[in-house]
């Protein structure tokens, strides 16, 4: 039996639940389903412009995997792109990184840990903050 | 509640430092006595882990709260295991008094 596929880390989600292709005739639905991992591969690897042993620390796992990821997510974009196909973003293995919060009136990012329940910025004690996990 | 901020000197007069485990010098700022309290940073120049090594210093003195300009992936891991509250400060012309001030308010 293979072994538990491990969470792989997403530092945000995509900010789209899907692309779909225009002037075509065919009215087919189905989709291609892209995960949230295989979305923050090529985000590290070509918009981060990170080699695949960083881009694969930050996702937790090993490089050889961090690459087959990558390899799957831009097989599913050219599919899509070829077969004028919708793509649609699911969960997948992915986790995300941390609680992380951000104050509107000084820029400061910060995690509120456990047992610590304010819900104000600690650099500012300003209460509007917003979640970067959204 | 105990608050590390990272120094580039000692005083409270000094620039805030944006690298974490490399920060030459740390701000102990306690606020149930109001104290601010300076120390050198000894593992400055280790060839490497030095985040994680100051991580370990900062719970032993109990400390809730982390300021610095940004944390290594190991450090990140380790003061998320022991609850302790990161928080990243782009600005970098800020004395560690500013930034005291800001946050009692």
């Amino acid at each position: 039996m293979p072994r538990k596929t491990r969470l792989r880390k997403v530092v945000e989600p995509p900010r789209f639940k899907g692309y779909r292709p225009f002037g075509v005739n065919a009215k087919n639905k189905d989709g291609i389903d892209l995960h949230y991992e295989e979305y923050e591969a090529i985000k590290l690897a070509d918009y981060d412009l990170m080699n695949h042993k960083e881009a694969a620390e930050i996702m937790g796992v090993s490089r050889p995997t961090f690459a087959r990821i990558y390899e799957s997510a831009r097989r599913k974009i050219a599919q899509a792109l070829v077969e004028t196909k919708n793509i649609n973003t699911v969960y997948g293995n992915a986790i995300m990184d941390k609680d992380w919060f951000v104050c509107n009136k000084c820029h400061a990012r910060f995690n509120i840990p456990k047992g610590m329940d304010s819900e104000k910025c600690p650099a500012c004690n300003s209460i509007n903050i917003e979640s970067l996990n959204k | 509640m105990k608050t590390i901020i990272t120094s580039s000197g000692k005083g409270e007069d000094q620039l805030f430092d944006l690298r974490f485990g490399r920060a030459a010098w740390f701000c102990l700022y306690d606020d149930t006595t109001d104290l601010m309290d300076f120390f050198e940073n000894k593992h400055i120049d280790a060839p490497s882990g030095a985040g994680a090594k100051v991580v370990e210093e900062l719970i032993e003195m109990g400390v809730n709260k982390v300021i610095s300009g940004d944390f290594g992936p190991k450090a990140k891991d380790l003061l998320e295991k022991f609850n302790i509250q990161m928080v990243i400060l782009k600005d970098d012309h800020k004395s560690i008094k500013e930034i005291v001030e800001n946050f009692k308010s």
